[in-house]
């Protein structure tokens, strides 16, 4: 690199809170994907927010079109992408207006500014430059003429002769990544590496990105704008071996790894929606593990496929989100009275209707609960990171195989596109779940042995699962009330009421065969039980542990299993003085507490499409604590 | 599952994936203990005397069969089979059959369904099992009238038809169900009437020697709501005259006296002319281009004087359940069987010690 101008301050960190910030078409979750990718290698602790608009190319240069990407990284375990960031990148005078109100006094901020023109002063609705008008006053700034340098980097550039003036500043994020990668001390060895092969088919633009990424290194180094760099040391972890995964790309792999465990093979019927899609995406590459992915004409279509492949003996899966669990409510019902597997894997965003596509909400709880016609319970589990949707996926699998029922995995859109270091599962400790059909008649009637499809199992109340293909177990099901045992349809009043409640009883039943409900509580005096589920976890610990810091006590439970609820949540629920459940909606979780536990549960609620922060929820917490 | 393709049923390349019965099967044993319950005098019981009549034909075990349904009279037909199968929700049949088919090549499936169920509630499920090619087929009982729930005009029933929930007349245009799945340019559309036992047994067994997608709408006779709807079909006296039976490769020719034609109008519509005429058309069910196929669909009772039953197109394309299937195993041959530990760990890791 170039020759160095003075000595500079490296300030040591113990976290950081980055935020790139630009139009929909700037790059910017590329840039923040590759500055986690970077910060994921070189061992620290991390966690991130993309939030982007729904619109593919929302209007350019206006607040509505902002897409942004922050990451909390640090030298110890981390749980949320941050409250504010540290250091805000704004690529134009809009995403400066739509970022400014988050960024605290004292932050530093980067800025582009070739891109502080007239117009898009006034595209982003300023009356005046924030650059002159010291509105910028509280940060510390450093003003970047990024557009420019990258065009000049470039076109100076060996390897990038046909590379036109546009094609040159569209390598403006990775001038920005350059200098950020610098400013913090970040590896750019992979960074170099990731774009030859991304553009490996376009040599030359590779090679105008290369020549921006490392422009915007040096510029860092030559420039005396920055008078200190940071370091944040690699964070002390468990030990084993990590990658970087997103929860939708965990929930895929905890499918993948859920039929081979329990020796099906995978039918995922889907329509896409967001924050879903990916799933589909993901499943549809593994043919090679046996997976079949259906694109359906639409959601109805997409369960109902997954449905028909389960009576057929494969693990069935339908993905969507909240507006195609309403479209899917009444296969899930078909579902429940065939008492047939079936994973539906909703990742939850801003409701009602289409409410907000590409934001995140706890918005489905109750609809998981509650949204079918009749007495139709559904069990529910809920992953708690991007990680943990592995796991999670594994067990809404296995309760659905192994109990013979429809089976909601509520993840959430934060969980979806958020990341953070995954320490892999090792082979050997993940369970055997295996399951087997039914192949012998099970019950003896006066012409000798019959098949009985409602048979149950005396344990779990699953009943039998025979599959196409089985001599001599030929039955019919069906949506139709059946009786109880041998599966004829039966309009009789007792029998509708006893295969009512042994449907409820089986669901019910679960309680026995998940973990009790732990509660972390370090001090052991706590009177406050703050409680949980889904994808809160993360600012809800970190809120704990800041209360927990100024010598105050407090409890934390969260609920993997949100139906039927661990077998002693009851009992926990009431060994404390007040319960605060915060949840992003208005209170589902909390509804549910009280209805089954008559406790007062008190709420935190926000839906702003957002995850709670840190410290939002410490204050509120405190205000509990010492009501 | 063992296969064996040795049988001396009905075969296709799909058909010959599915298990053969160790012997001789009878209607018997596709009769379940099940008391039938429709109306007596409804026409789906002719249609399930004919079903459990030809399936031993098939030659293939009964346990690889599967009959999906939906809800309305109609799809109350798996109960009464002793086979697997599922009564489903209104208008899924086709969506839940596309999941078993795709995952069960050794099955055969088929759907049985109404005019409501597979052409209103379920319309698009439809649309796409056909246009897919997914390895079904397909049984829409079509008696222009909701019998289960007691009476309202269906999407083929005639305009202005006086139903309970329409005492001044029904006010939407009808489908033309053949001409709809030619629509959806679906590989095999079959026409027949519940009564006509031979007949249909004809139309269901191609239905089943075709690999995909096959719909076959059954004209069947709804008693109590729409009684006679297919009255001139059936009476002996005149059904010759207005019933043309499709023939592959034969020429367009009906009537008691075989006097009677079809050729290709100045418009490009067809018509009816004496037999004999210049220009009488040959039907070729097997033709790629559906075109003929669909103008003959366009021929009705009512605006032709002829009604066309049988088989109005049959062409032999890939389905989508091999194509899926073909995917699955030239991924395995060419990159072998996944691997999970490998799969996860993909990508960029790092250890910590």
């Amino acid at each position: 690199m170039s020759e160095q101008v003075r000595e500079r301050e490296t300030r040591r960190l113990d976290r950081v809170v980055v935020r790139f910030a630009g139009d929909s078409g700037d790059g910017m979750q590329l840039t923040g994907e590759q500055f986690t990718s970077e910060t994921a290698t070189f061992g620290n602790d991390l966690s991130t927010l993309p939030d982007f608009p729904a619109e593919i190319r929302a209007p350019a240069g206006t607040p509505a079109g902002v897409s942004g990407f922050q990451l909390h990284y640090s030298d110890h375990d981390i749980l949320t992408p941050g409250d504010a960031p540290d250091v805000l990148v704004a690529m134009n005078p809009a995403a400066l207006k739509a970022n400014l109100k988050n960024l605290p006094p004292g932050a530093s901020l980067i800025v582009n500014t070739d891109a502080f023109t007239g117009g898009n002063l006034k595209k982003a609705g300023y009356a005046t430059d924030p650059l002159t008008d010291g509105t910028l006053d509280p940060y510390l700034v450093h003003r970047v003429p990024l557009t420019s340098m990258t065009i000049n980097a470039v076109h100076a550039a060996e390897g990038t002769g046909s590379v036109n003036k546009k094609e040159a500043e569209r390598a403006k994020n990775m001038f920005a990544l350059g200098l950020m990668s610098w400013l913090y001390h970040r590896p750019t060895e992979g960074t170099v590496g990731f774009l030859e092969k991304k553009f490996a088919k376009h040599p030359e633009i590779a090679a105008a990105n290369v020549a921006a990424f490392r422009a915007g290194f040096n510029y860092g180094e030559t420039t005396e704008s920055f008078t200190v760099t940071y370091e944040v040391a690699p964070a002390r972890m468990r030990s084993g071996t990590y990658r970087r995964i997103t929860g939708n790309l965990a929930l895929s792999y905890g499918l993948v790894a859920a039929g081979e465990l329990i020796g099906l093979p995978l039918f995922l019927g889907s329509y896409p929606i967001t924050p879903a899609s990916d799933i589909l995406h993901e499943l549809s590459k593994h043919k090679r593990f046996g997976v079949r992915t259906f694109q359906a004409e639409d959601e109805i279509a997409g369960i109902g496929a997954a449905l028909g492949a389960s009576f057929g003996g494969s693990l069935g899966i339908t993905t969507t989100s909240g507006p195609g669990v309403a479209l899917k409510s009444e296969t899930i019902g078909l579902a429940v009275s065939l008492e047939l597997p079936l994973v539906i894997v909703d990742i939850q965003r801003g409701g009602p209707s289409t409410g907000l596509p590409t934001k995140t909400e706890q918005s489905d709880l109750l609809q998981a609960m509650f949204g079918r016609n009749g007495e139709a319970p559904v069990p529910i589990v809920a992953p708690r990171s991007p990680g943990d949707c592995f796991d999670a996926a594994i067990e809404a699998a296995r309760l659905a195989t192994k109990y013979r029922t429809p089976v909601f995995l509520l993840s959430d859109g934060y969980l979806a596109n958020g990341s953070e270091p995954w320490l892999l599962p090792i082979r050997e400790m993940l369970p055997d779940l295996k399951v087997a059909f039914t192949t012998e008649p099970n019950h003896t009637g006066p012409k000798g042995p019959e098949f009985w499809p409602y048979l149950r199992d005396p344990e779990t109340l699953a009943r039998p699962w025979a599959v196409p293909g089985t001599p001599g177990l030929e039955h019919r099901i069906g949506g139709i009330e059946k009786s109880d045992g041998q599966g004829n349809i039966s309009y009789d009043p007792a029998n509708h009421d006893r295969m009512v409640r042994l449907r409820a009883a089986k669901v019910a039943g679960i309680a026995n065969d998940i973990p009790p409900l732990e509660v972390e509580d370090p001090s052991g005096q706590a009177r406050v039980l703050l409680l949980g589920w889904g994808s809160t976890y993360g600012p809800i610990a970190a809120g704990c542990r800041r209360v927990r810091a100024k010598g105050l006590h407090v409890a934390q439970a969260h609920l993997r299993h949100l139906n039927p609820f661990p077998a002693n949540t009851g009992e926990i629920l009431r060994s404390y003085d007040k319960v605060l459940i915060p949840e992003m909606n208005l209170g589902q979780l909390r509804t549910l507490i009280r209805a089954e536990f008559l406790v007062d549960a008190i709420g935190y609620n926000q839906v702003r499409g957002l995850p709670f922060k840190a410290a939002e929820l410490a204050g509120v917490l405190e205000d509990v604590i010492n009501q | 599952m063992t296969v064996t393709t040795n049988h001396t049923g009905i075969s296709n390349r799909l058909l010959d994936l599915v298990p053969v019965a160790p012997a001789q099967q009878s209607r018997k044993d596709f009769t379940s203990d099940q008391e039938v319950r429709w109306c007596p005098g409804c026409g789906d019981y002719a249609i399930l005397a004919t079903v459990q009549g030809f399936l031993p034909e098939l030659g293939i075990a009964r346990e690889n069969i599967a009959f999906i349904s939906g809800i309305g009279c109609s799809s109350r037909f798996p109960y009464y089979l002793q086979t697997y199968g599922m009564h489903s929700i209104h208008g899924r049949a086709p969506a839940i059959a596309t999941g078993l088919a795709t995952s069960r090549p050794d099955l055969s499936v088929w759907v049985v369904t109404g005019d409501g169920d597979a052409l209103s509630i379920g319309g698009n499920h439809l649309l796409h099992a056909l246009r897919r090619n997914v390895n079904l087929k397909i049984l829409m009982f079509n008696n222009r009238i909701y019998g289960l729930t007691k009476g309202q005009y269906s999407p083929t029933s005639e305009i202005g038809k006086i139903t309970k929930s329409t005492p001044f007349g029904s006010l939407d245009r009808p489908y033309n169900p053949v001409s709809l799945a030619l629509g959806a340019e679906a590989t095999f559309v079959g026409r027949s009437i519940d009564s006509d036992r031979t007949h249909l047994t004809s139309v269901l067994r191609a239905a089943a020697e075709h690999p995909g997608t096959a719909f076959v709408e059954i004209f069947q006779n709804c008693n109590i709501f729409n009684d006679g709807a297919f009255d001139t079909l059936k009476d002996r006296s005149s059904r010759d005259d207005v019933t043309l039976k499709l023939a592959h490769g034969e020429p367009l020719v009906f009537g008691a006296e075989g006097d009677k034609a079809i050729r290709r109008a100045d418009d490009g519509s067809l018509e009816v002319v004496p037999a004999g005429s210049p220009g009488v058309l040959v039907h070729a069910a097997t033709a790629a281009d559906p075109s003929q196929s669909f103008a003959l669909s366009r021929l009705t009772g009512d605006t032709h004087g002829v009604t066309p039953i049988g088989i109005f197109r049959s062409v032999d394309a890939p389905t989508y359940d091999e194509a899926l299937n073909t995917q699955i195993s030239d991924a395995r041959e060419k990159q072998g069987a996944g691997d999970l530990m490998s799969l996860i760990s993909g990508g960029e890791t790092w250890t910590i010690d």
